[in-house]
């Protein structure tokens, strides 16, 4: 009963922050200077065009009154028609949101996977040489520009080795698998193709690489400083006085503890892996919600651009719930206070 | 006489660090070294540059580094070292004006939050977290692309998307602040609340602030070269660094020199600041520093 009073209580809060969202989101794009129908019809289009444009996305009434017809579109699942794609925003975010969804699953199992156990090392071996090595790698990983890293991958990787793509999700060769998902690696693994799924996950390497480095640093550095407070907590020591051997205590005693701040962190990162997925996937051709944004912002799409940071200011909200859900379940403490 | 010499220079170095115990890491002293450098290079760049950053020289394009362009020259012939230092002026001074708007503007609604509390505090919290709830750099984006492409609308779109953690920062401290002694105290004196808020409030406040401003003087740096990266900052032939990267994209299996030079630039400038930062907050909250 508490948990659905502390459910509701934040999806309450979830929504006003949705109302908000949208006021900024639909303000940003009504400040335009430069005239959204001109720049989708050209210098030369005809006043008669001109106005023909406006009539059709409503740009000739009161901003008011386009607030309460966009509102009323998102509310019905229509975000409006995209003036560069001439398709509904609705289906052009489904279409690119999977490949976002995907790359960012991966460099969040990249982070994790390396984060933590590069954290634990560093703070059992303190002040000696692995710490310093991961110490300093995780100092380049939050100084490090992600397009930047992603440029120099790929010319090491893909124009000097040779060892792995250097863009898109699959080969050219290879026809994407039946869609389930959207997910290319869960899809082709559902529909037994070993072509598509070897050709997916070669390609996913350096994207989730490059992108999850930034997030691998923050949770490498998280989990350092949480597992050195608790290496140093009472328990631990009786634990090893108990006659434990060293990696039963710092795995089932200290570790455990240990993460719990790091969950929190994950919904934190959720938030930088989608703004660093704009420019990952620019670099890298991924066919995502960030090369699509990037896109629609330079052909001045303002039903696009909205769509797209409606979505990724929805995901980020509802990732810090899921782990602050996560966060309930994982602390008793908190289901006390 | 040498001996007392180094002996008196100790005591002034050991006053020093007494002082400001920042410099206690060499780790510290080595990120304001680097930071100084890079303010050096920003301020002198016309006095120590080589070459003029814009002048095209065709006929000497895409050089390798040598003795006479240290660090190569771009597609259009121009020295890529000339434009790293006129580069350091446009980072440094993106980053100097978006965090010092955003940390004022941001510190001013915070304090108001957390001074007048109730409904004026609820109201603002919530506005404050709309905006944190926008990933950093697609709302930049979209304002950047609204406004268009240029450095100033860059700067504008940075400060937008960065003011707010300074409001919900300032707020905390002020609300831990308000019911402590020397602030009663100072009510009790009948002091006015601008004097309470200016002078008790603020000073007490300003620690946590300022470990923010130097973490994001290297996340502003960063997202202000994405931005011109994808073509929303600063726009050719500005020697941004993210232009300039963006520039030697092309080049990359052939001439990597073009975006190596200007990404380690970024690389040493941001981290400088994130040192700083892990620094400062060391010597602010040395409850922190015992767990690193």
């Amino acid at each position: 009963m508490r948990f659905l009073a502390f459910l509701a209580r934040r999806i309450v809060g979830i929504a006003a922050v949705m109302i908000g969202v949208s006021i900024i989101t639909f303000g940003i794009s009504h400040v335009i200077p430069a005239d959204p129908a001109v720049a989708a019809l050209g210098d030369h289009a005809t006043d008669a065009q001109i106005a023909a444009f406006r009539g059709e996305y409503h740009l000739d009434r009161p901003l008011p009154e386009q607030y309460v017809i966009y509102v009323n579109g998102i509310l019905h699942g229509d975000l409006g028609k995209s003036i560069r794609t001439r398709r509904s925003v609705a289906d052009d975010l489904a279409d690119s949101f999977p490949a976002t969804l995907e790359l960012s699953f991966a460099a969040l199992a990249v982070s994790l996977l390396v984060g933590i156990p590069a954290g634990i090392w560093s703070a059992i071996y303190r002040g000696r040489f692995p710490d310093v090595v991961v110490r300093i790698a995780a100092l380049a990983g939050g100084s490090l520009p992600v397009f930047w890293l992603g440029l120099v991958v790929i010319g090491l990787f893909y124009y000097q080795l040779g060892w792995l793509p250097g863009g898109g999700r699959l080969d050219t060769f290879v026809s994407p698998p039946p869609t389930r998902t959207g997910l290319y690696v869960i899809d082709s693994l559902l529909a037994l193709d070993l072509d598509a799924l070897r050709s997916s996950v070669i390609h996913l390497v350096l994207p989730a690489l490059t992108l999850g480095y930034f997030s691998t640093a923050v949770i490498a550095r998280m989990t350092r400083s949480s597992m050195l407070e608790v290496l140093g907590q009472d328990y631990m020591r009786t634990a090893r006085a108990k006659g434990l051997t060293e990696r039963l205590v710092v795995v089932r005693h200290g570790l455990r503890n240990a993460l719990i701040p790091t969950v929190t962190i994950i919904g934190l990162t959720f938030g930088s892996l989608l703004s660093g997925a704009v420019l990952t996937e620019t670099i890298f051709s991924w066919p995502g919600l960030g090369r699509y944004a990037t896109a629609s912002a330079i052909s001045l799409d303002f039903p696009a651009v909205l769509g797209v940071t409606l979505l990724a200011a929805v995901v980020y909200p509802v990732a810090n719930l899921a782990v602050d859900i996560a966060y309930y379940w994982l602390d008793p403490r908190i289901q006390r206070d | 006489m040498t001996e007392a010499f180094t002996a008196t220079g100790r005591l002034g170095a050991a006053r020093l660090v007494a002082r400001a115990p920042i410099l206690r890491s060499p780790l510290n002293v080595a990120a304001l070294a680097l930071i100084g450098l890079f303010a050096a290079c920003a301020i002198f760049a016309p006095l120590i540059a080589p070459y003029d950053p814009l002048t095209q020289a065709l006929a000497s394009r895409l050089q390798p580094p040598s003795p006479e362009h240290w660090l190569g020259t771009d597609q259009l012939g121009r020295d890529i070292l000339s434009r790293l230092l006129y580069g350091s002026r446009i980072s440094l001074l993106i980053g100097l004006v978006v965090v010092a708007s955003a940390g004022v503007f941001g510190t001013f609604v915070g304090v108001i939050a957390g001074y007048a509390g109730g409904l004026v505090d609820e109201a603002l919290m919530r506005l404050t977290e709309v905006f944190l709830a926008f990933p950093a750099l697609i709302l930049a984006m979209a304002i950047a692309g609204a406004l268009g492409p240029s450095l100033t609308n860059a700067i504008i779109a940075l400060a937008a998307v960065t003011w707010a953690i300074y409001a919900r920062l300032a707020r905390g401290q002020i609300l831990s602040l308000r019911r402590r002694e020397f602030v009663e105290a100072a009510r009790g004196i009948g002091a006015s609340q601008f004097r309470i808020i200016a002078r008790h409030l603020l000073p007490n406040a300003v620690a946590p602030l300022l470990v923010q401003a130097s973490f994001d003087m290297g996340s502003v740096i960063i997202a202000a070269a994405g931005l011109s990266f994808i073509g929303f900052g600063a726009q050719p032939p500005t020697p941004e660094w993210g232009v300039m990267i963006s520039e030697g994209r092309n080049f990359i299996s052939t001439e990597p020199w073009l975006s190596l030079f200007p990404g380690l630039a970024i690389l040493l400038a941001v981290g400088s600041f994130n040192l700083l930062g892990d620094g400062l907050r060391d010597v602010f909250d040395p409850r922190l520093s015992r767990a690193d």
